[in-house]
């Protein structure tokens, strides 16, 4: 008697946690989708043969010069090399209209928060992947999700609710995930470090 | 964050009183710096913000013996039981590390004012209005400072956005120390008259390092043992006396609150 009363109790209960697992994040974040559908694997590969430096570089001023300008694929993209729709769109939409493309940034730190990517990436040699995941060899991107409220990218709050077998660039970028890498590597902070 | 260690340097300033002419150039090119908005309308003395205030003073004798002297005063980066770091219930004040400049962090402030009751040298400001610039200055705003919104308290951090910018710049060469010539606030830069050195405390070859070790050169209230990082300096007996009262009673424009 006891158990059948259980039953459809435990189902109801899976039912709302399982549904809420899925629809929560779905709910919580708003998906936008890239203005052109960049390949980072045709573009680094053996035919096209550009490596990361080619688009993305550190200059001497100590600035990174973060997603490239129009001017970087211009060269290659007056006319379309190919058959892709992709690469079309690109040329009559941006490249013939010298508009720049207004890429959306994963890894966006809200307007208060101070990064530079020149200590960690030439001072500690730390890789791209780290931080950014295999975004560097993706073929695809994916939406760019922000959180209705909060309105940070998804790539700082982290994807793992539980940080079980999560990346370490999968729990996010927020101010602890900073922090926990610093303290690992003894690195000396205070507030002013990362906020402007 | 609100344990006292020694920072790795002592950054700190010099300013020559003799020279100060009171052109408040220092206080405009840090406002344009540090995205400090033009005062609101309604404000007044006790309710606008900047970060640098010129303070005038004289030695309260009749004409044709008067003399004034003016004295810049920003944020004097107390060392020694920093009074504003211990009031704050937020931790959102602490010293840093590297350059053992005071911070502020005005998204973690809750607008209480401890800090600004605590600190003797009325360094400190809180947003009562919400930031508005004309509308063609938003677009020439500092990117490499964030603004702050109405309810916190600012104030000066040497320009700690050029430390960032210096230490970015040392780490893309592969250094892990900046040139000290790199790294100079806005209104060291600006002063017309040279009046003011900038650097670190610590580094016995520096320049400010130097000149603060001068006989004629004092700090605001110097008996309270904060242990300032601004020294000033001046030839003139009563100006440095000067030095042991409120700077912000002397007979002056200004009357805070
Ligand atoms: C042809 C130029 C080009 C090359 C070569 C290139 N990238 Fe990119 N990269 C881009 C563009 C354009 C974007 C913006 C679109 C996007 O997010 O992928 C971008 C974005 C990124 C981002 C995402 C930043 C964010 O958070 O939004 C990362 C990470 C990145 N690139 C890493 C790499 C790595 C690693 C390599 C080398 C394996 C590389 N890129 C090679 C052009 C390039
Ligand atoms: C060194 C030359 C070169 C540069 C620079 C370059 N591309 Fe390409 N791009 C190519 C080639 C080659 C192809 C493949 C054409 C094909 O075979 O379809 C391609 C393909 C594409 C495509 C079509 C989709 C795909 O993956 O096949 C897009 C979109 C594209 N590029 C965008 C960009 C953007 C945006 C930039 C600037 C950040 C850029 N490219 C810079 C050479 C370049
Ligand atoms: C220590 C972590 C870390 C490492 C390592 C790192 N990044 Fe980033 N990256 C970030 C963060 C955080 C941001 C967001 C910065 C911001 O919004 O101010 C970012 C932003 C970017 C952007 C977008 C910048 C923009 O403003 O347009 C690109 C592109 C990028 N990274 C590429 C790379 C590449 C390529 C590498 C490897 C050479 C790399 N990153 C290494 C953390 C990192
Ligand atoms: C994977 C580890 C790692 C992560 C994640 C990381 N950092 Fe760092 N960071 C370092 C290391 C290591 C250094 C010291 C580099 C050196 O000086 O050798 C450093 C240095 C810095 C510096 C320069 C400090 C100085 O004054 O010398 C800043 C600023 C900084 N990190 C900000 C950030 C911010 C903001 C984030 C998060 C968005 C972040 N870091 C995430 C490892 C990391
Ligand atoms: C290692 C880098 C780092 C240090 C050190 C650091 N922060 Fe942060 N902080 C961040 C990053 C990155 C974010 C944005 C992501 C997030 O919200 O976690 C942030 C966000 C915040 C926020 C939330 C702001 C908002 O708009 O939601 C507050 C408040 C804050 N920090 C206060 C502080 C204070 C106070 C200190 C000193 C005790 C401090 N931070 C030290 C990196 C840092």
């Amino acid at each position: 008697m006891k158990l059948r009363g259980f039953i459809p109790f435990g189902v109801g209960l899976l039912v709302a946690l399982g549904g809420g697992w899925f629809a929560v994040p779905r709910a919580m974040y708003r998906r936008t989708e890239q203005p052109i559908q960049f390949s980072h694997k045709t573009h680094t590969s053996e035919k096209v043969g550009m490596s990361c430096q080619d688009c993305h570089s550190l200059s001497a001023d100590g600035k990174f010069s973060g997603i490239p300008r129009l001017e970087t694929c211009a060269p290659c993209h007056t006319e379309p090399q190919g058959k892709s729709a992709e690469e079309k769109r690109l040329v009559d939409e941006y490249v013939s209209k010298n508009r720049e493309i207004p890429w959306l940034v994963y890894a966006r730190q809200p307007e208060n928060v101070y990064f530079s990517h020149a200590p960690h990436i030439k001072l500690a040699g730390i890789k791209c992947e780290r931080c950014h995941g295999p975004h560097g060899s993706t073929g695809r991107l994916r939406s760019y999700e922000q959180n209705r409220i909060s309105t940070y990218a998804r790539d700082v709050e982290g994807y793992s609710l539980v940080k079980l077998n999560a990346a370490d660039w999968q729990q996010g970028m927020k101010m602890n995930d900073c922090s926990h890498c610093h303290q690992q590597r003894g690195v000396q902070e205070s507030c002013l470090t990362c906020h402007k | 964050m609100a344990t006292e260690q020694k920072p790795k340097s002592r950054f700190g300033m010099v300013i020559d009183l003799d020279r100060c002419n009171g052109c408040g150039a220092c206080a405009a090119a840090c406002a344009v710096e540090n995205n400090v908005p033009p005062a609101h309308p309604t404000a007044t003395d006790r309710t606008g913000l900047t970060w640098m205030r010129v303070y005038r003073a004289d030695n309260r004798r009749p004409f044709p013996d008067n003399r004034s002297v003016y004295f810049p005063v920003s944020c004097q980066h107390c060392g020694n039981h920093t009074p504003c770091m211990a009031v704050c219930p937020q931790n959102a004040v602490d010293i840093n590390p590297e350059t053992g400049v005071v911070s502020q962090i005005p998204v973690r402030c809750l607008g209480c004012r401890y800090c600004m009751a605590a600190c003797p040298f009325h360094a400190r400001y809180f947003n009562w209005f919400d930031p508005k610039w004309p509308h063609e200055m938003e677009n020439a705003l500092n990117p490499d400072v964030s603004v702050r919104m109405r309810g916190v308290v600012e104030k000066c951090n040497f320009c700690h956005s050029r430390w960032q910018a210096a230490v970015a710049r040392a780490a893309a060469n592969g250094n892990h120390d900046i040139d000290p010539a790199d790294y100079v606030p806005a209104c060291v830069e600006a002063c017309p008259e040279k009046a003011m050195t900038f650097g670190n405390l610590d580094d016995p070859k520096s320049e400010v390092a130097r000149q603060s070790k001068a006989p004629i050169v004092f700090r605001l209230l110097a008996r309270l043992n904060t242990d300032p990082k601004v020294y000033y300096r001046s030839d003139r007996d009563w100006v440095r006396r000067l030095g042991d009262t409120d700077v912000a009673q002397g007979e002056s424009e200004v009357s805070r609150g």
